[in-house]
């Protein structure tokens, strides 16, 4: 049983309609995953309620471990735990050669130009090891949404060039992912403040990660985000304040056996991770506390700025410099959003609202914000969301739908949608070898055709002969921004289209509006009989066809006289009761005749089957392979 | 009374409509749609119609549309934890058959 949600008004989602959509930030130290519920941006957490997920995948020869355990294996086992694996993206192995970077890795000689490195569990790729975080993340996904997820958003540097996103690309299609879009970080981030919703502006992202730093300046026109410059730093983030830190902490101790130059790995861990929880209580308190070795360590907020302030004064150069590059002054930015763990300090914070001279947004977690905006746009792209995010101009008034087997009445637009609006449904045929379906557009809140309005009708012509039930039409109902109706259907497999225009509007006074609304209200339970009624007379209708058909064709071959008697005795039965009963008493005969056929269905398959085995050896069928006898059996 | 809330779903309700800050209760309901006939309506209200059926909760209004009505009388509200996944589900003795994933639902 599926759970529900409860909706805004008028949102409710359609079933089956709605898509699992995820926004995924993947990132160089830590990934999230977040998807939209109930309208608003959540990132989803693991089992233990951890929202970040370590970008660290360790592979032994029997398994491979990602996330906060591959992390705790780094020190144990560095050649088989990768880490920051997202700047080899899209690199060449000349590239990586000519940077400065080192990487602890075993890269492997090969001929490709993708740099190969060897693990416990062979060799990987940049874009498999990426593959393998987000193929954890789909997991939570997943599990969380309860179903496979129909769409991504994931998000990449503002930087990254062309061979970086396609390989980002190549990763997400071997971990099996449907990549609707992806998305620059720092768009992303804007979304998730809804600076979308604005008509024009010029916004700074400052993303001031673990290891890295970035800032992004957007350009905000009509909705759609440039970018005019990005910078920043490739090896400075909070990591390089808790050294920063640690070098206070070690000053603090004043013992001579400790300097930083010849820490342990160990100990060099210990007091990092001191500096690292110092660094947080400063962010809400104004001084911050701990102890080591019986020394107890007092950091005050001006201490820490002073050790803070060099490595923030470099961001804010950085700042400086892409404000120039994008040809901009620093007093025309509407909005600085502040993303990446390390803005929570109280001091960067400061810093950078001094120099934009205006208040940064921090009211989202920063951690989260990337992925929370790639969640938005995931849900619009994927289409849940087609309506509200729209311009908001008017609504359907009265639900409109089209006819179906039995004058009944399927609705496919529900009365107040807003539109503009799209929705399609499938329809298939209800008789063998059926080449034509009449489309009947309807409109009005009733159950049935001779109770609501109709608007138009046309034809489907050309549609291949199939058995009853093969073929899929798909029925698109469009009403524009001016209310203008739409419809098309087409049979998916030929292509053969068919589509009318109307105006539904069209001379219907607001209290028409009203009366057929009053009356969906004031005859709701005999609708409700006369549909059921129909329901169950048109399942009647298909078996009659079914079992006719069927007697027809192989009836007198398979069947005795007195069974070929009983079934055409049923089918008698059943026409009775199709016309003169309720609804329960046809639905009771339907199973009644069901289970009088079951014998000669199951002939008929035997026999089928006969056919098309006859002529063949068992030893041919052997070395046929199963694949050839299903081949055998659907020429017959 | 004929729709039934559990402890859980009403204190989840609650807490929802809290939340969201605005609105006077949630709608109930089913509409035509899906592969096996209705489906239900969830959705919060912050004006009714004029005909709906309003019943008072407590801290919220339970709204449902006279034609809905008819569907769930007797119907439990639940609110249901499964694994990493919660939300609310509807128990309906007037349910004859549902599709197999169980958004859509015959009476």
């Amino acid at each position: 049983m599926a759970l529900l949600q409860i909706s805004e008004p008028g949102q409710s989602p359609e079933p089956h309609a709605v898509k699992r959509a995820v926004g995924i930030d993947l990132g160089t130290t830590n990934s999230l995953v977040a998807t939209v519920k109930n309208s608003t941006a959540v990132a989803l957490p693991d089992i233990n309620g951890n929202t970040l997920l370590p970008s660290v995948v360790h592979y032994t020869s029997e398994e491979k471990i990602v996330g906060l355990e591959a992390k705790h294996n780094a020190a144990k086992d560095p050649l088989n735990t990768l880490v920051s694996i997202k700047r080899l993206m899209g690199r060449s192995k000349q590239e990586l050669e000519a940077s400065a970077q080192q990487f602890p890795y075993e890269f492997v000689a090969t001929e490709s130009t993708v740099p190969h490195i060897k693990t416990a569990a062979g060799v990987k790729t940049p874009i498999q090891v990426s593959a393998d975080i987000l193929v954890e993340l789909a997991t939570r996904g997943r599990e969380s949404l309860g179903g496979n997820l129909d769409g991504v958003v994931i998000t990449v540097p503002a930087y990254f060039d062309d061979a970086q996103r396609q390989a980002t690309k190549d990763a997400a299609k071997l971990a099996d992912l449907n990549v609707l879009r992806l998305l620059n970080e720092p768009t992303a981030a804007a979304i998730a403040y809804g600076l979308d919703k604005g008509e024009n502006g010029l916004i700074a992202i400052y993303d001031l990660g673990g290891g890295t730093f970035d800032i992004s300046i957007l350009r905000l026109n009509k909705g759609v985000f440039e970018v005019l410059a990005t910078g920043g730093d490739s090896a400075l983030g909070g990591d390089d304040f808790d050294y920063a830190i640690m070098t206070w902490i070690v000053g603090e101790l004043n013992d001579e056996a400790i300097s930083v130059d010849n820490l342990t790995p160990n100990v060099e861990r210990e007091l990092l991770d001191i500096a690292c929880a110092l660094k947080e209580q400063l962010s809400d308190n104004l001084t911050a506390t701990a102890s080591y070795n019986n020394t107890s360590l007092n950091l005050s907020r001006d201490d820490f700025n002073q050790l803070a302030d060099p490595l923030i004064n470099k961001t804010l150069l950085s700042c400086k410099r892409s404000l120039r590059d994008a040809g901009v002054d620093k007093a025309d930015v509407d909005n600085v959003v502040m993303v990446g763990g390390s803005t929570r300090s109280f001091r960067v914070r400061e810093k950078v609202a001094e120099l934009f001279n205006c208040e940064p947004l921090v009211n989202l977690d920063p951690d989260r914000v990337v992925a929370m905006g790639a969640a938005l746009q995931a849900d619009i792209l994927v289409g849940n969301k087609s309506d509200s995010d729209l311009l908001l101009l008017d609504v359907v008034p009265l639900s409109l739908g089209l006819e179906t087997m039995g004058e009944l009445v399927e609705k496919v637009i529900h009365r107040n949608t807003t539109i503009p609006v799209a929705r399609a449904q499938e329809f298939t045929t209800f008789k063998d070898g059926q080449t034509a379906m009449a489309i009947h557009v309807l409109q009005g809140e009733r159950e049935l055709v001779k109770d609501c309005r109709s608007l138009a009708r046309f034809e489907l012509r050309g549609i291949p002969p199939m058995v009853a039930g093969a073929a899929h039409i798909r029925v698109t109902f469009q009403v524009d921004a001016d209310g203008l109706l739409s419809v098309s259907a087409e049979e998916t497999s030929t292509g053969v289209v068919a589509e009318i225009t109307v105006k539904p509007s069209y001379g219907l006074s607001d209290e028409e509006v009203t009366t057929m609304l009053q009356d969906s209200f004031a005859n709701a339970e005999d609708d409700i009989a006369a549909r059921a009624l129909r329901e169950q007379q048109i399942e009647a209708e298909q078996l009659i066809e079914a079992l006719s058909a069927a007697l027809a064709l192989d009836g007198e071959a398979l069947l005795s006289q007195e069974e070929y008697a009983v079934l055409s005795s049923g089918i008698d039965a059943l026409k009775h009761a199709h016309n003169n009963s309720d609804a329960d008493t046809i639905r009771a005969e339907v199973q009644r005749i069901n289970k009088l056929s079951d014998t000669f269905a199951a002939r008929r398959m035997d026999n089928n089957i006969h056919q098309a085995l006859s002529g063949y050896h068992l030893d041919d069928l052997g070395s046929m392979g199963s694949d050839s006898i299903e081949s055998a059996a659907s020429e017959k | 009374m004929a729709i039934l809330m559990t402890e859980p779903a009403k204190q989840h309700i609650a807490k929802q409509m809290e939340g969201r800050g605005k609105g006077m209760g949630i709608r109930v309901g089913v509409k035509t749609a899906g592969c096996s006939g209705l489906s239900y309506v969830l959705e919060f209200v912050d004006t009714p119609e004029p005909e709906d059926k309003v019943f008072d909760q407590g801290s919220f209004n339970l709204v449902i549309d006279p034609k809905s009505f008819l569907y769930l009388d007797g119907t439990e509200l639940d609110f249901v934890k499964e694994g990493l996944n919660e939300g609310f589900q509807f128990n309906n003795p007037n349910m004859k058959s549902a599709c197999g994933c169980g958004e859509s639902f015959h009476v």
